[in-house]
């Protein structure tokens, strides 16, 4: 309903699909943000907390009633998305905020993205990109002028295990933060600390190694596993596989904020 | 804080407020003596203060350092008969009801029957006049909840102290009355009689308190000569000389002014039930000159000065407000007497008025944690960061204090109802939210005003459902309009009518207080009451300001957008559809509730569809109210702010077509209805700030903050831009609770394990299980923002 009538005034401009955009988002980069979800994502990790992120279509899924159904997602126009980021100007200047890109993975919808972030320059508005950086180079060179901030997944080294945790190939998302980093962009890693799957000591002394051959890189988020996103699965009628796992200890978090501060990281909770 | 305040903080926690007769007893004592039918008013009321205060006991507590109660003893609450006698029923009432009582013991009812009641009965209050003067439409619209009534049980105030008592002690502004009597012209003025008469009074006041202040030192020096610790005989021996310097003389150390002010506290809390108690305001500019000068001189240290401000600190608390019935005690539910102690801001010449006193001042708040005084920062975009974020880490313990204030909007508000620049830099907020320009002006609150009730009126034609009675106009049955427009005019056009029965109403409430309860003592006290020979209550101030105070913004949005949308723009359902609902409380119109509730576009979500329904409600109201007369000389102002008076209102307004059921509380302040804000903190602030807030003499907005928001120094941070921000939209004020519904929930399950949970109201803070149930769900309802 509100979107139908906030939106009334379609504009021809390019369309992508999104699932939410949330406002005084803290956690997605410097200041206050407004963060768009776009949806639809190559990945399908284990510990996923927002699985309606992934199919690329609006889709249905149960209410929390239980009792109707209620559409994930929505068709809009670069317009429309830029009208919601508009109305919290005043805040992103007052805080040094921003917009940032989520999803899902953004890059899987590169042109609805590439003229969001063009639509942001025009309005002098800083730009942070949250991916998971499975895309091909072309589509990240397409657009990485115009992001200010990488928020950079980064979960395992070994790709046998990557593959079987995120269902793809961490290759070309090893080159591509290779290339960006060559580049001199602004790319804070993010770890999902996941026990037992991410946060094994050989995969943080691999992760520890590779990132050593990155020129700029020095900054990395601990994403702390968490529950909240569990009632989603229900809703989508998906498998959990992680129903029994807990997060990690704040013991564990601190051994881990040692570990990469000791490496020259420069480490923090959360983002 | 030492033993001593520990002590004394804890006797202020523990005593149960209790009511006491003494004042009432030594009023009608003087009432019935001869002299007091053989002299004008005003030097009645001043005669009647000064027996009050050469009788009265006097209180020294243990190890106190600052001396006098309001009572006889802390949490000791005087009545004042003179404008609101109990009756016995009333006695029983305060006594045995859950919230807010009074121990009333045997003997204070004995006393009222004998001597009290028989004297003050059948039409000698204030309360009897006013309700014998107004008119039969004003009585009806009362009765129905359209508006309240401040002056009814207690006195005109509202006001705060400006610098005159840390220039002047009360032998110069006995000079000045005196300078004022000679310069009274009585071969031109007609009013020279009447002018002498009061500045008589005010000169007796003057006398009054010194006289009081001397007992004092007199007692004093007896227990420090009792006194067998050397210590504290030398402590009380102290504390006599400073009574016999203040009030007369001009202070000359920080223990002297914080002295001198809590007398003046005293007298203007004694001679009349002023509302808002009275204030010191702008404390860390007042103090900071001699809290420098004795620190530099080495006569006093940072630990001498905390302790003495602790012990200021506990006099507040121990004073609870006046016991209130009826009416008056459902608009303001709360012990609290709103104290506003301001800090930050700007000085008189614009600049950064924040000082070391100004952070020592919130270190006590934190430390002392009492609901009285209340507590604020004005907010200057001069300020440093510093002062925000220390105020934010106060704010995150779940206190609710202190509440946050824009220093520029209240400037400009000021402005823009004719004060000087320099009268708006000195002022800042009182009571809940309320602009003043501190030490010169009399504003007073008259009434709340409930503009969701003016809509339930105008849908029943005139008629109030909850009685059946007509008591509006005829503006139309609503059936028969055929478009939104057609409704708004209705609307509007009953608006207008029930704003000219409160302000008939105030301009004779006005003049009963001006002509039969002149304050000689307040007078002496804010300017130019000596100058204009002129009393607070009849225009001596030289600024006079009435409010009404609207109520219910989000509510009557939501229901003015809930018919546009539903009716009118989607025919979604028929006027008479939506009538027949309402009607029958949504009895059977479950689903077309749940639409209005779920599906309908709410106030809070930056959504100017809803938005722009606000700012004309806020535009009509404005215009039904701003500039119109008073009887002072001054005007009609509006201001938005509820104490607790929307569950009062929500009680008596039925089904409203925003989905609230009949008796539900009402949205309070300009904040949104409880629940119907879903975009998060910059959504609200985007809604609130399209009402133009300059035009108003105060906005109160409550959020509600899940602690881990506020946890990390990155979270403060960003919370101090939210509010940056939404000073820079030109709003005036923003409070927070940083408390989870959770928390609140078992806080109304086991109420014993949760004794000292303190909440945000409404302008100021209270004991979560001292609310009202219905005001507990309804803070527990409002929506929590939480982390994402």
């Amino acid at each position: 309903m509100e979107a139908s009538r906030k939106f009334e005034v379609m504009k021809t401009k390019s369309k992508g699909v999104i699932f939410d955009i949330k406002k005084y988002a803290l956690h997605d980069g410097p200041g206050i943000r407004t963060t768009v979800f776009l949806k639809g994502c190559p990945l399908n990790c284990w510990w996923c907390h927002n699985p309606e992120g992934q199919n690329p279509e609006p889709e249905r899924i149960w209410n929390n009633q239980n009792t109707q159904r209620e559409i994930i997602g929505r068709e809009v126009s670069v317009d429309e998305v830029m009208a919601e980021i508009e109305k919290d100007l005043i805040f992103y200047d007052e805080s040094n905020g921003g917009v940032t890109f989520s999803g899902g993975e953004p890059l899987m919808q590169p042109v609805f993205l590439d003229h969001l972030l063009i639509a942001c320059q025009e309005q002098d508005l800083s730009t942070t990109l949250d991916t998971c950086g499975y895309a091909s180079w072309e589509t990240i060179e397409r657009i990485k002028e115009k992001v200010d901030i990488f928020l950079y997944d980064l979960k395992m080294i070994d790709d046998t295990k990557h593959k079987k945790y995120t269902g793809v190939s961490v290759v070309p998302i090893l080159s591509n933060l290779k290339k960006l980093d060559l580049e001199g962009k602004n790319i804070i890693i993010r770890l999902p600390v996941i026990s037992g799957i991410t946060d094994t000591e050989e995969n943080i002394s691999q992760l520890i190694k590779w990132t050593s051959h990155l020129q700029i890189v020095k900054e990395i988020n601990l994403l702390p596993f968490h529950k909240s996103g569990f009632s989603k699965y229900i809703k989508l009628n998906r498998e959990n596989k992680l129903l029994d796992l807990d997060p990690p200890s704040q013991e564990r978090l601190d051994q881990l904020l040692d570990t990469f501060r000791s490496n020259g990281f420069t480490a923090t909770i959360g983002g | 804080m030492n033993e001593r305040i520990t002590k004394l903080r804890e006797q202020s926690l523990e005593a149960r407020p209790w009511l006491d007769p003494e004042r009432a007893e030594l009023l009608t004592q003087f009432y019935q003596s001869d002299i007091a039918d053989r002299v004008s008013i005003p030097v009645k009321r001043a005669l009647a203060f000064k027996y009050i205060l050469e009788n009265k006991k006097l209180c020294i507590n243990d190890g106190e350092l600052i001396v006098g109660e309001k009572g006889s003893e802390p949490k000791a609450a005087p009545t004042y008969p003179e404008l609101c006698v109990h009756s016995l029923k009333d006695l029983e009432i305060l006594n045995s009801r859950e919230k807010i009582s009074f121990n009333i013991s045997e003997e204070t009812r004995k006393i009222y029957s004998n001597t009290i009641i028989p004297f003050w009965e059948n039409g000698r209050s204030i309360r009897d006049i006013i309700f014998q003067s107004v008119s039969e439409q004003w009585k009806a619209a009362y009765e129905a909840g359209v508006f309240t009534e401040f002056q009814e049980q207690r006195a005109p105030g509202h006001t705060v102290l400006g610098d005159v008592i840390y220039k002047k002690g009360f032998i110069d502004l006995k000079e000045d009355i005196q300078q004022s009597i000679n310069n009274l012209d009585f071969y031109n003025n007609p009013e020279a009689f009447d002018k002498r008469e009061e500045l008589k009074a005010m000169d007796i006041a003057a006398d009054t308190l010194i006289t009081y202040a001397s007992r004092y030192s007199e007692v004093l020096k007896e227990l420090a000569r009792e006194e067998k610790d050397s210590n504290r005989s030398k402590e009380l021996l102290k504390m006599s000389e400073i009574c016999q310097w203040v009030p007369a003389h001009q202070p000359r150390t920080l223990w002297e002014a914080l002295q001198y002010y809590w007398f003046v506290h005293l007298g203007v809390t004694i001679e009349l039930n002023t509302w808002d108690s009275f204030n010191p305001g702008r404390l860390d500019q007042h103090l900071y000159p001699f809290y420098k000068k004795e620190l530099e001189e080495g006569t006093l240290t940072e630990e001498e000065a905390i302790e003495l401000l602790q012990a200021f600190w506990v006099k507040f608390n121990n004073q609870p407000a006046p016991p209130k019935v009826g009416v008056t005690a459902q608009e303001s539910n709360t012990y609290t007497d709103f104290t506003l102690i301001n800090i930050g801001g700007v000085k008189e010449d614009g600049s950064d008025a924040t000082n070391e006193l100004s952070y020592l001042l919130l270190d006590i708040i934190e430390e002392m944690r009492l609901l009285q005084p209340s507590s604020m920062i004005q907010l200057s975009k001069k300020n440093p960061n510093r002062l925000i974020k220390r105020a934010l880490k106060i704010i995150k313990t779940g206190y609710g204090q202190p509440s946050i204030f824009n220093c520029e909007a209240i400037i400009q508000e000021m402005i823009r109802q004719g004060k000087s620049l320099k009268d708006a830099r000195n002022g800042g907020a009182s009571g809940c939210v309320e602009t003043g320009a501190f030490g010169t002006e009399c504003y007073i609150l008259t009434g709340y005003f409930n503009m969701p009730k003016v809509l339930e009126i105008t849908l029943n034609n005139g008629m109030d459902p909850r009685s059946g009675k007509q008591i509006g106009l005829k503006t139309g049955d609503p059936t028969l309009f055929s478009s939104f427009e057609d409704l708004y005019a209705a609307y509007e056009k009953q608006l207008r009518y029930f704003i000219d029965i409160k302000i008939h109403g105030n301009n004779i409430i006005e003049r009963i207080y001006a002509k039969y309860m002149p304050a000689p003592f307040l007078s002496l006290l804010i300017d130019d009451c000596i100058a204009n020979g002129s009393d607070y209550n009849a225009g001596g101030a030289r600024y006079n300001t009435s409010y009404i105070q609207g109520v219910g913004l989000g509510s009557l949005t939501d229901s003015l957008s809930s018919i546009k949308y539903n009716v009118y723009d989607n025919n979604f359902v028929s006027m008479t559809e939506l009538l027949q609902a309402l009607n029958t409380n949504f009895d059977g119109f479950e689903a077309l509730r749940s639409r209005f509730v779920n599906e309908t576009p709410k106030y809070g979500n930056d959504d100017d569809y809803t938005d722009s329904i606000t700012v004309r409600i806020f535009e009509s109201f404005f215009n039904a109210v701003d500039g119109r007369p008073n009887t002072k000389g001054g005007h009609h102002r509006i201001n938005l702010l509820p104490t607790t008076v929307h569950v009062y209102f929500g009680k008596m307004t039925g089904a409203m077509p925003d989905g609230k059921k009949s008796r539900e509380p009402l949205s309070e302040g300009i904040s949104p209805v409880q629940g119907a804000d879903r975009n998060g903190p910059t959504a609200v602030i985007k809604s609130v700030s399209k009402i133009d807030h300059l035009k108003t003499g105060g906005t109160l907005l409550n959020q509600k903050f899940t602690p881990q928001l506020l946890s990390t120094e990155e979270g403060i941070e960003k919370l101090m831009h939210l509010v940056r921000a939404h000073f820079r939209l030109d709003s005036h004020h923003i409070q927070f609770n940083v408390v989870t519904a959770d928390t609140l929930r078992k806080a109304q399950m086991s109420p014993e394990k949760y004794r000292d949970l303190i909440v945000r109201v409404a302008g100021y803070s209270d004991y979560f299980v001292d609310l009202i149930p219905e005001l507990q769900d309804e803070i527990i309802s409002r929506t929590e923002h939480g982390s994402i």
